[in-house]
């Protein structure tokens, strides 16, 4: 057998440490994808046609332009802004600004699905545009994307990988150093790959789930 | 930003590169994605679940892991691919499987009613799909795979990881022998941005085609008033 | 004749046919989910006769011709055409249920029209009626091109022979429709409330077609319709339904201008005095 059963054994905590620094960046960037995606899809119902034009077009360069690219950027250009970030928050950074692009459109949908006419009854009760947001129209929007945001979040932590072109030390970082000391690349890309894929199911699994719950509202 | 304006014979091979990754990769995605799409259509539960597996697996992986792993740990155990078909493999497989979805999807979202008419006219089922069902079903395929050609390309740029002289390696080339790290993103960003404006072109005129096969919009067959009086039958 | 058990309990002769021609529906049961459909029905019809069914919707009558038309399959009991079961066929000895080659050589006979049409939307006029003539039997391109525009004029829409159906008002749609299942040569037509979804003036013309078939033709036919004025100038039959069974049946005269039943009575005077 090629397969090294005591090798894979003895190399797992390596490849775990990895793994929780995936996690780590996954979760910090979801949360930047979030938060951001959510202003965009707010400034993009701006009156003012300079404003939402803009963040259309600086959106939709995000869209259509590779991670990688955008992480590289950030990696070396950042710092000539006088702006020193570890490598993982460049990468935090990276991956929540290019999935905000993809949340922003989900945002933008479930505000678009609101009814014009709870729009108009915040309206005729007077309440301050602050409230007829974030009382009326948001809790509804979100709600109702839910589970597609959450697609997001599988997504992303299958983007992480991406990471290590910025020396990040994340899960296939990890193995590719395990192979490259060791000269074995099997086990290590192997179990990588195992892994990613357990993760992923099971995440989509568990999102069917909830869109069951949620679907049902 | 001249010193990197003048290496653009440089930056314009690694463009195709980049696009013959993307035509290659969406090549096989397309294939896989009606096969494995198809068979999860399939009346046997056995075939149907095959596909399943295929898909689920596929959805689940990272392309770059994909692709690390056909460069680096299949050698190992025979298999020598050269980084060009290691990287088409891993993008045709993964974009694939999701691609498998949206055939399956779109299939399942013609109307009951087609499929009942084909029913009464004593179809096979093979000609029911066919002749009636696909043809409907993929123009409603067309804009989710305009979606994921756009995320094949973004995704080839991981080729530059595995030392594919893609738009991005290129980059990484440039920037070292100049030193200037903004103005090189600055320019392939614009470069990638161009090529996924000229592929959304591309699919929406597909769609247009699509829409003219299903009669949804004037195509060629629609006749002045003058040239309908004059055929006389 | 002699019979043996099939596996769900129906009973049927032994070598596997009904001996007759025409449809037959013998203890039909069909559910959906609790809601039973149609109960132990029992009737038949023979060659060439013209049935027309009425009743109140969720009667079962469309599901008759669901069943007929294999678009369902029965709970119990067997519906038998041209002498043979839509259910079970015969393999040596045995009766095994019916697998795909069995129904087809069935639906051969059988051709429906349906409430919506059903225009096949990537093809033009011509060639949703010679799709079938061509692929399933097997016609060649002119012969199948012959027997569609020959049909065309007989619905009288010879001029839109190379139209998209999207082009055409619902009632040119409909008179395609009844052309692409006439193309195929039925024994057995099958009319599911064909002008029920038709603007009022576009109905006479679908009407007038069916009459010409009706009259030119031995087709057998079997309408659900609330057209009570057609139902009265071309069946042979009326059948009343009311909660998945036959309450009265009778030639039209009868049924229209003497109906016995209570629950018939009803429903002519609910739907006729709407007009």
């Amino acid at each position: 057998m090629i397969w090294d059963w005591h090798f894979a054994g003895k190399i797992l905590p390596d490849l775990l440490r990895g793994l929780v620094v995936t996690i780590e960046a996954t979760l910090l960037g979801y949360v930047v994808a979030l938060i951001l995606g959510l202003v965009w899809a707010i400034l993009r119902r701006s009156p003012s046609r300079i404003v939402n034009q803009t963040v259309r077009w600086v959106v939709e360069f995000i869209r259509s332009t590779p991670l990688l690219v955008q992480l590289f950027f950030l990696f070396f250009a950042l710092p000539s802004t006088g702006l020193q970030f570890s490598a993982l928050v460049t990468g935090i950074i990276g991956l929540g600004l290019h999935y905000s692009s993809y949340t922003s459109e989900v945002y933008r949908a479930g505000i678009a699905d609101v009814p014009v006419g709870q729009w108009e009854a915040a309206t005729a009760l007077n309440l301050p545009r602050r409230r007829v947001w974030f009382g009326v129209v948001l809790p509804q929007a979100v709600r109702k994307v839910i589970p597609t945001l959450a697609n997001y979040l599988i997504a992303m932590f299958k983007d992480s990988p991406l990471l290590l072109a910025i020396t990040v030390p994340e899960m296939l970082h990890s193995a590719y150093d395990v192979g490259a000391r060791s000269l074995r690349f099997l086990e290590p890309m192997t179990i990588v790959g195992v892994l990613f894929v357990i993760v992923s199911v099971l995440s989509s699994l568990l999102l069917r789930r909830l869109e069951f719950r949620y679907g049902n509202n | 930003m001249s010193d990197v304006l003048s290496s653009y014979p440089l930056l314009l091979r690694g463009a195709w590169v980049t696009i013959q990754l993307t035509l290659y990769g969406s090549a096989l995605a397309l294939v896989l994605a009606f096969v494995f799409g198809l068979v999860g259509l399939a009346r046997s539960a056995w075939l149907r679940a095959f596909g399943r597996i295929y898909v689920e697996f596929f959805r689940g992986t990272a392309t770059l892991v994909l692709m690390y792993w056909f460069f680096y740990a299949l050698p190992l155990v025979g298999a020598r691919f050269t980084p060009m078909f290691a990287a088409v493999l891993a993008l045709g497989l993964n974009v694939g499987a999701y691609g498998a979805e949206v055939v399956r999807g779109a299939v399942k979202a013609v109307p009951k009613e087609q499929y009942e008419a084909t029913v009464a006219l004593n179809m096979r089922p093979a000609q029911r799909l066919r002749r009636v069902l696909l043809p409907q079903a993929i123009a409603l395929m067309l804009p989710p795979f305009g979606n994921l050609l756009i995320e094949l390309m973004k995704g080839s740029a991981v080729v530059s990881l595995i030392s594919i002289a893609d738009l991005m390696l290129r980059a990484q080339q440039l920037r070292q022998s100049t030193g200037q790290t903004t103005s090189v993103f600055l320019v392939i960003l614009v470069m990638y941005f161009v090529i996924a404006q000229v592929l959304q072109l591309l699919v929406r005129y597909l769609e247009r085609r699509a829409d003219i096969m299903l009669g949804r919009r004037p195509g060629r067959e629609a006749r002045s008033p003058l040239e309908t009086l004059g055929a006389a039958k | 004749m002699a019979t043996t058990d099939s596996a769900d309990g129906a009973v049927l002769p032994e070598d596997g046919t009904a001996g007759t021609d025409g449809i037959r529906f013998d203890g039909v049961v069909k559910r959906f989910g609790d809601n039973v459909v149609l109960r132990e029905l029992d009737f038949s019809v023979a060659p060439g006769e013209r049935v027309t069914l009425i009743g109140p919707s969720g009667s079962g009558k469309t599901t008759i011709l669901r069943l007929l038309m294999t678009l369902e399959k029965v709970d119990e009991g067997v519906i038998w055409v041209n002498g043979r079961s839509l259910s079970h066929m015969k393999r040596g000895e045995r009766l095994v249920p019916a697998d795909e080659k069995h129904l087809r050589r069935i639906r051969s006979d059988i051709g429906m029209v349906f409430q919506q049409f059903n225009l096949f939307p990537n093809m033009s006029v011509l060639r949703n009626i010679t799709e079938a003539p061509t692929h399933v039997l097997g016609l060649s391109k002119d012969e199948a091109n012959e027997r569609a525009r020959a049909l065309l004029d007989l619905v009288g829409l010879a001029d839109k022979v190379d139209a998209h159906p999207s082009r055409l008002s619902g009632g040119q749609q409909q008179r395609v429709a009844i052309a692409r299942a006439l193309a195929m040569q039925p024994k057995i037509l099958l009319l599911d409330e064909v002008t029920s979804a038709l603007d009022p003036e576009l109905v006479a013309g679908v009407l007038d077609v069916l009459r010409d078939i009706a009259n030119e033709t031995d087709i057998t036919m079997l309408c659900v319709t609330h057209e009570m004025g057609f139902a009265r100038d071309v069946s042979n039959r009326v059948l009343m339904f009311d909660q998945g069974q036959i309450v009265e049946e009778g030639t039209p005269a009868k049924i229209f201008s003497e109906p016995e039943n209570q629950r018939t009575q009803d429903f002519l005077h609910a739907v006729l005095d709407q007009r």
